[in-house]
């Protein structure tokens, strides 16, 4: 029953996608087969390589969101913590924040050319501004009561911080990360058009500019997997080191 | 219970700046809390009893006057005075044994991993918590959590309790186990508590004193001797002189409730 509802969802969205250009409301010329897109799934697996373009993604994102998440969490916190920090800080993160990555991309070429530098320093600037911003909130809403708790027990300012507001803290931590990954994945494709050789961005411009429709598709679904697996993992992860939150469903 | 003299506040004054100025919260209480007593405070909500128990805490100084523990100023909480609060403040990412443990295992009050096991044990066991060492708190009722705040409060021999409506949040019935299991621990370790309550009938079941406190600012209105011998019990509530009691102070209690409707309207 439970593998039913798992699959049951994407067996009704491939049936529509087989559904739909068989109705003629959309040729089908613009719209490939699931079964012609696996066929090139295979194709780029076994001659060019695919595998290569997902690592080189996976990296760029990794790479990225690590980066912008261990300067945002640190950054997060000042800012969640002291008020006078946010009041002179807040309109200059939520200013920087609203500009998309790719508006940047003309300015990432001049300053940081077109090579791998450019394209972490883009996942860069998206996974820290939307972690800071969680982060930030989070922290914002940390229950006083708890230090409360601890001074009376004789707890110290760095026992505080290291066994009360650290703690606090991780849950803000994870979700900063979950919601990062989503914008670093959003905008992967936007940094790959710098110039990338390789890369699942590259892979859906490349077959953009030859109108290859049917490998846009497994390029964009390989997107969505690799997104969706790292969203899992870490979704797992936070069940793992959360289990003392109260949740509203497992 | 001896007359030997531990907590003194003598002219207390605290004022708070608001957007409409100063807004002052208590005026002028001198009172004594002395060593093993149970004394109340009641008074309207809004009214100032917080803040009374927020400078002897330590979490908050007087505007003015003074406020002595053993003859030397409160500056800042310490271990030695355990707090309460209404929201119970059980840590969620501990287990229950390691929130009663968690006193311990700071520089304050340090003790080896065995030592804290053994003095969390013994407080699972004196506050009716056992099979429960391992729970997540998000697994325990209200009342449940507010004996394993207790329990933390013992754990580190905090000579004071400080409870700050401790069971306002819980239901007659748990209510009224949580105040004889408070009274039994009480019997067993010894501690001087100072408790906020909005219930005359808490107060007097509970106190040795019960201090009315007036509608804002806060000041003694009273302070009414509870002539009950302790160990209490549950009969006493059914006892005359705790219904004739208990009608005389509500309806002191009640003329301040009057008065502090009439100040927030």
């Amino acid at each position: 029953m439970r593998a039913m509802t798992r699959v049951l969802p994407w067996a009704v969205v491939i049936g529509l996608w087989y559904l739909i250009p068989a109705t003629g409301l959309v040729s089908q010329a613009l719209v490939p087969t699931p079964w012609q897109v696996l066929k090139q799934f295979w194709v780029h697996m076994t001659t060019k390589s695919l595998w290569l373009d997902m690592l080189m993604s996976f990296m760029r994102v990794g790479l990225g969101l690590s980066l912008g998440i261990v300067l945002a969490v640190p950054v997060g916190f000042v800012l969640g913590w002291y008020r006078p920090a946010r009041t002179l800080i807040d309109p200059l993160v939520n200013f920087f924040r609203a500009l998309p990555p790719i508006a940047l991309i003309p300015l990432v070429i001049v300053y940081f050319g077109i090579d791998e530098l450019a394209k972490v320093v883009m996942l860069f600037w998206a996974a820290f501004f939307s972690g800071v911003i969680v982060m930030y909130e989070g922290i914002v809403q940390t229950n006083p009561l708890y230090v409360r708790v601890a001074r009376t027990l004789g707890a110290t300012d760095l026992e505080i911080f290291r066994r009360i507001i650290i703690p606090l803290a991780i849950p803000h931590v994870l979700t900063a990360l979950r919601v990062a990954l989503g914008v670093c994945w959003a905008t992967l494709v936007a940094s790959e058009l710098i110039a990338a050789q390789r890369g699942l961005g590259a892979v859906i411009q490349n077959a953009s500019n030859y109108f290859q429709i049917d490998i846009i598709y497994m390029g964009i679904i390989c997107i969505g997997i690799i997104a969706l697996a790292m969203d899992r993992l870490l979704r797992i992860l936070t069940a793992r080191v959360l289990v003392w939150q109260d949740r509203l469903a497992a | 219970m001896n007359k030997n003299p531990r907590i003194v506040l003598d002219k207390v004054r605290k004022e708070f700046d608001t957007d409409a100025g100063k807004l002052l919260v208590v005026d002028g209480v001198s009172l004594t809390i002395n060593d093993g007593e149970f004394i109340s405070f009641i008074g309207p909500s809004g009214c100032g009893k917080t803040t009374i128990m927020n400078m002897i805490a330590g979490f908050q100084q007087p505007s003015a006057g003074a406020i002595e523990l053993d003859g030397k100023p409160i500056t800042a909480p310490g271990a030695d005075r355990g707090v309460i609060f209404q929201d119970y403040g059980v840590f969620p990412w501990l287990r229950v044994k390691d929130n009663i443990s968690f006193g311990l295992s700071l520089k304050a009050n340090y003790a080896s991993r065995p030592e804290r096991d053994r003095v969390a044990q013994h407080y699972i066991e004196l506050m009716g918590l056992r099979g429960f060492e391992n729970a997540w708190p998000k697994t325990l009722s209200g009342g449940m959590r507010q004996r394993v705040a207790l329990a933390r409060a013992y754990a580190v021999k905090s000579e004071f309790l400080l409870m700050d409506e401790p069971f306002g949040a819980l239901d007659a019935q748990t209510r009224s186990v949580m105040q004889d299991l408070l009274l039994q621990a009480l019997e067993r370790e010894g501690k001087t508590v100072a408790l906020i309550t909005h219930s005359v009938e808490e107060a007097l079941y509970l106190s040795n004193r019960v201090v009315v406190v007036t509608a804002r600012p806060a000041r003694v209105r009273t302070i009414i001797d509870v002539p009950f011998a302790y160990p209490r019990r549950e009969q006493l509530h059914r006892s005359p002189q705790f219904a004739e009691l208990q009608y005389q102070v509500h309806a002191i209690v009640m003329r301040e409730y009057e008065n502090q409707q009439r100040l927030s309207q």
